[in-house]
């Protein structure tokens, strides 16, 4: 059965890339279609007084300017609330401002016109009077009573909150040798996909089809958002996502400006192009983190971790994203603190606000990251007040590999993780021993290098349970249909999507396995609900686990259906029969007995020869939705070998290992990949990438020659090892990979620079880790150890 | 009010009208359909649009195509047809040097730029020469090793056929 599952493929899709030959939603060109520019309010917050767009419509190429007025009622306003989160708020959004502006950046007007350029030199000429007003854009004095609004249609700043915790968590704290506590302060970033955010919507009055071509992971979710708050029938509504330039979680969330391309269209009734530019998408695409957490945890003298306790305030934008909301990060930081560890009890508070800048919700580890950072630096700091080393600490706290299935102390359910076996096989590659060596003679020099581990979970394949019992139509289940063609080729379309993480191939090689062929022969379509059966798609990493369990259970049902067939043909009981090299063969033997080429064959163009009453079809299609536990954690070790220049505050990044367990690896070239490029995104925050605001809401560094993303000369070769921990939920026993990089490179990496700084006493607590703050770090333990 | 201008693409000439604030990147992308050349950020940073001009990797995004005017350009397109970059393309094949593929016209570009004027550039050679080059997907290593790769393979293929004799 598994010829091809857990072998190296190369992708095959990954040869139009690499001719030129990609097809991007920025690629494409429709005949009358229009150029999308939209006026953003220049301010964090005011009243709109006046928009005069007299000169602008005059302005050559223009075809229509909209504001508000003219657009807004096209469309149903969206609402970023779950219902299980209780007592969540959030006013509701459409797609221009109407009396308030919200955050800079803010759509205020829409111009057509025939080219972008012509668009852009009509928006220049719009004037829009607005009156200012004091942003909020602070941190915890915007949760008092009183305090002045982010959003006046909100009672208060605060948007949601959360409490968590076990019955004996104060008994815990109160009878611990030593509680270590430390804040922490998370930065605002952002995904910076290589391709911006692009949509061609294109309405066609004469049949009153919508056919929205959008760069996008999850076709049929906006398939049901344009269906439904533009009030067309869903049948009526395409949505197809050809290749995609990075999406990494940022474009699955509703945005203004592809829900105006929407409603441009449907009133023009031309296709209507949107194409962010890179400044737009600074102040337009989701930013993710921002979080404050006050962390402490409680240990015996023996080094055993008793509890943990946390307090995170994370501030989003002026309304909750829309339709996962805003809060969905915060509340996996409160639930993912202390995950890979025994520790028996916990609180946990969240307090997630509103403030005017641009939304935040989910970019790739969601939640994961913060959470790793502060539980894995705390652990730092146990091992430190009871004499451990990191590993020493790790190996008497983290839940042992035979202790499943366990449940954490915030409630979530491991099936089977490998924890131990994760560190033991980090130790290996590391070699700690030799690393200290190294730190003491490089010292001796003024040379300080410093190395840090983080174990961590990854939340994935998630089942209904994530959004779907919120009341959030997502889909937590998906489709494929794999027939055979007359040639005995293999097609599959499937409701997973691809952004390059090679999805296509792996569900090629699952489904090349379960029929006896080469994955060559399995041609794999997806992104197009008009073509695919409708699904999740490709988020939370449910790609291979839920997708590759669908492919493989569709392709089973296609082989029995083939077996039956050839069984009639050869006249032969088809339990006796498998599917091998091509052929039906003899399942004892596997003497060739028919090849498919001949059952297609006859099943296509000779039906009136096969036994009365045989079903001859050879198309299945199958859906799956995940059953057993809520997800199916995976886990695994990072460390990093960082050198800080103490004169210069500059990070030299020098290794990083990682160990992970996904279960069952379809294919091993691609996960390590997945794996180093979440990684690059996990140091990317821990030490370069922030939006950084001023007090007026203006972001200070929204353009790529201001924010700093990782570049491949500062980034460190990855070394990546394997322990393979299959789920018992699924056929297929895979599991996620693409979040597990970004995950724990950011807390390694944290605890790296803290080990650097160890003679000093600095240490930092904030990311990104720049220059900047490791002199400040520097200069506040220099100035401690000179204090009187 | 548009501009007349001259140029070779990909080997072949082109007389086309563009205004004359049009960039080069919008010229080949809009104007010939060649939309294998990307764009990131239009300001140079990210490396998504490099194409040669005249042999040397330009930013499509920042030069005028009224600057082009009597020069030759190749972009990913050209050189895939030559077969001048297929080395490097079925390395970067082979390793999954790329994933969105977004960024891959400009890294072959970059790639290509490097091995002609240092035909064995070490790990650090190589990653410095990415240093105008964004990649948001592979974390750079797996580019990094395809470029090596064909570096290497070159070099074999380049060198002089007379370890044969001496043997
Ligand atoms: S688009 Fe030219 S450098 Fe980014
Ligand atoms: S492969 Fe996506 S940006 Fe490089």
């Amino acid at each position: 059965m598994t010829l091809h599952i857990g072998q190296p493929q190369r992708r095959e899709n990954a040869r139009r890339h690499l001719a030129g030959r990609g097809r991007f939603v920025s690629d494409l060109a429709l005949p009358r279609m229009l150029h999308a520019v939209f006026v953003r309010s220049p301010m964090a917050k005011g009243r709109i007084l006046g928009i005069d767009i007299e000169a602008a419509s005059l302005c050559p190429g223009v075809v229509r300017i909209f504001t508000a007025a003219d657009l807004n009622p096209r469309c149903q306003p969206w609402v970023g609330t779950l219902d299980h989160f209780a007592g969540m708020q959030s006013p509701p959004m459409n797609i221009l401002a109407e009396e308030s502006v919200l955050w800079t950046g803010h759509p205020v007007a829409m111009i057509l016109a025939r080219s972008r350029a012509e668009a852009e030199d009509a928006a220049d000429r719009v004037l829009v009077d607005i009156e200012d007003a004091e942003p909020v854009t602070g941190g915890v004095p915007v949760l008092q009573p009183g305090a002045a609004r982010a959003n006046d249609a909100a009672d208060s700043n605060l948007c949601y909150e959360a409490l968590l915790q076990t019955p004996d968590v104060d008994r815990a704290f109160a009878g611990a040798a030593h509680v270590v506590e430390a804040g922490f302060t998370f930065g605002r970033h952002t995904a910076v996909t290589l391709e911006p955010r692009a949509v061609v919507a294109d309405y066609d009055p004469s049949s009153g089809a919508l056919t929205v071509h959008q760069g996008t992971q999850t076709p049929y979710q906006f398939q049901d958002v344009y269906a439904r708050h533009f009030g067309l029938p869903e049948g009526k509504v395409r949505v197809i996502a050809p290749d995609v330039g990075g999406s990494f979680g940022m474009k699955l969330h509703v945005y203004n400006e592809e829900m105006g391309a929407v409603a441009a269209s449907l009133i023009l009734g031309r296709p209507v192009r949107y194409v962010a530019d890179r400044l737009e998408s600074f102040v337009s695409d989701i930013h993710a983190r921002d979080h404050d957490v006050y962390g402490r945890m409680a240990v015996a003298a023996d080094g055993t971790i008793l509890a943990m306790e946390i307090d995170d305030l994370t501030r989003i934008g002026a309304v909750s994203a829309y339709p996962r909301t805003s809060a969905a990060e915060g509340n996996q930081v409160i639930r993912l603190m202390g995950a890979p560890y025994r520790m028996a009890d916990y609180r946990g508070k969240l307090s997630v606000a509103f403030q005017n800048k641009v939304q935040t919700s989910q970019y790739r580890a969601v939640g994961h990251p913060i959470a790793c950072a502060v539980t894995e630096a705390l652990v730092e700091r146990a091992a430190e007040a009871t004499g451990c080393d990191s590993f020493e600490i790790r190996a008497r706290n983290l839940i042992a590999d035979d202790a499943y299935p366990h449940v954490s102390a915030t409630g979530y359910q491991f099936e089977k993780l490998s924890h131990q076996a994760c560190l033991a096989r980090l130790r290996g590659m590391m070699d700690p021993g030799a690393l200290r060596a190294e730190q003491a003679a490089l010292r001796a020099r003024g040379i300080y290098r410093g190395f840090g581990i983080a174990s961590f979970v990854e939340i994935t394949n998630p089942g209904a349970t994530f959004y779907g019992v919120g009341g959030a139509r997502i889909s937590a289940q998906d489709g494929a249909v794999v027939r055979m063609l007359p040639s005995g080729d293999i097609h599959c379309a499937i409701s997973v999507t691809e952004q390059g993480q090679g999805t296509e191939t792996i569900i090629a090689q699952v489904v090349a396995d379960q029929l006896g062929v080469v994955p060559e022969r399995v041609s794999v379509t997806t992104g197009d609900t008009a073509t695919t059966p409708s699904g999740g798609a490709t988020w939370a990493c449910r790609g291979a686990g839920i997708g590759g369990e669908t492919a493989l259970r569709a392709g089973r049902q296609l082989r029995d259906r083939i077996l039956t067939l050839a069984g009639a043909l050869v006249q032969t009981d088809p339990a006796t029969l498998r599917l091998a090299g091509g052929a039906v063969v003899d399942a004892a033997t596997g003497a060739p007995r028919i090849a498919l080429e001949e059952i297609g064959r006859i099943a296509t163009y000779r039906p009136d020869t096969l036994p009365d009453g045989i079903d001859h079809s050879l198309t299945v299609a199958h859906h799956f939705a995940p059953g057993g536990y809520p997800f199916d954690f995976t886990n695994g070790i990072q460390g990093s070998l960082v050198e800080v220049d103490v004169e210069t505050g500059l990070v030299t990044l020098l290794k990083h290992w990682v160990v992970e367990d996904c279960g069952r690896i379809i294919n091993p070239l691609l996960v390590d990949e997945q794996i180093r490029g979440g990684v690059v995104q996990g140091l990317g925050p821990a030490f370069f990438e922030e939006c950084q605001y001023d007090a007026d809401g203006q972001l200070t560094n929204g353009s790529l020659a201001d924010y700093l993303v990782p570049m491949a000369v500062e980034m460190p070769d990855i070394k990546i090892a394997h322990i393979e921990t299959p789920t018992q939920d699924t056929i297929l026993g895979a599991k996620g990979v693409g979040e597990a990089g970004t995950a724990a490179a950011g807390a390694a990496a944290m605890n790296a620079v803290n080990d650097a700084l160890r003679p000093f006493g600095a240490c930092l607590t904030q990311t990104p880790m720049t220059p900047l703050r490791i002199l400040d770090a520097l200069d506040a333990a220099r100035q401690e150890r000179t204090a009187p | 009010m548009k501009v007349l201008v001259n140029t070779i693409v990909n080997g072949a000439p082109v007389q086309e009208a563009v205004t004359p604030r049009s960039s080069l990147a919008d010229f080949l992308r809009d104007d010939l359909g060649l939309t294998g050349t990307h764009l990131g950020c239009e300001m140079g940073a990210c490396g998504a649009c490099l194409v040669l001009l005249d042999g040397a990797p330009v930013h499509a995004c920042l030069v005028l195509a009224v600057q082009a005017e009597g020069g030759r350009i190749e972009t990913i397109e050209g050189l895939t047809e030559t077969g001048a970059v297929a080395d490097l393309q079925e390395s970067f094949h082979d390793r999954n040097a790329l994933q969105c593929g977004y960024c891959t016209s400009g890294m072959l570009m970059s790639a290509q730029a490097l091995l002609a004027r240092n035909a064995a550039p070490s790990r650090d050679e190589i990653r410095d020469a990415l240093s105008g080059n964004y990649c948001r997907c592979t974390g750079y290593e797996a580019i990094v090793d395809a470029i090596a790769a064909t570096g290497r393979a070159r070099a074999v293929t380049a060198a002089p056929a007379n370890t044969e004799a001496a043997e």
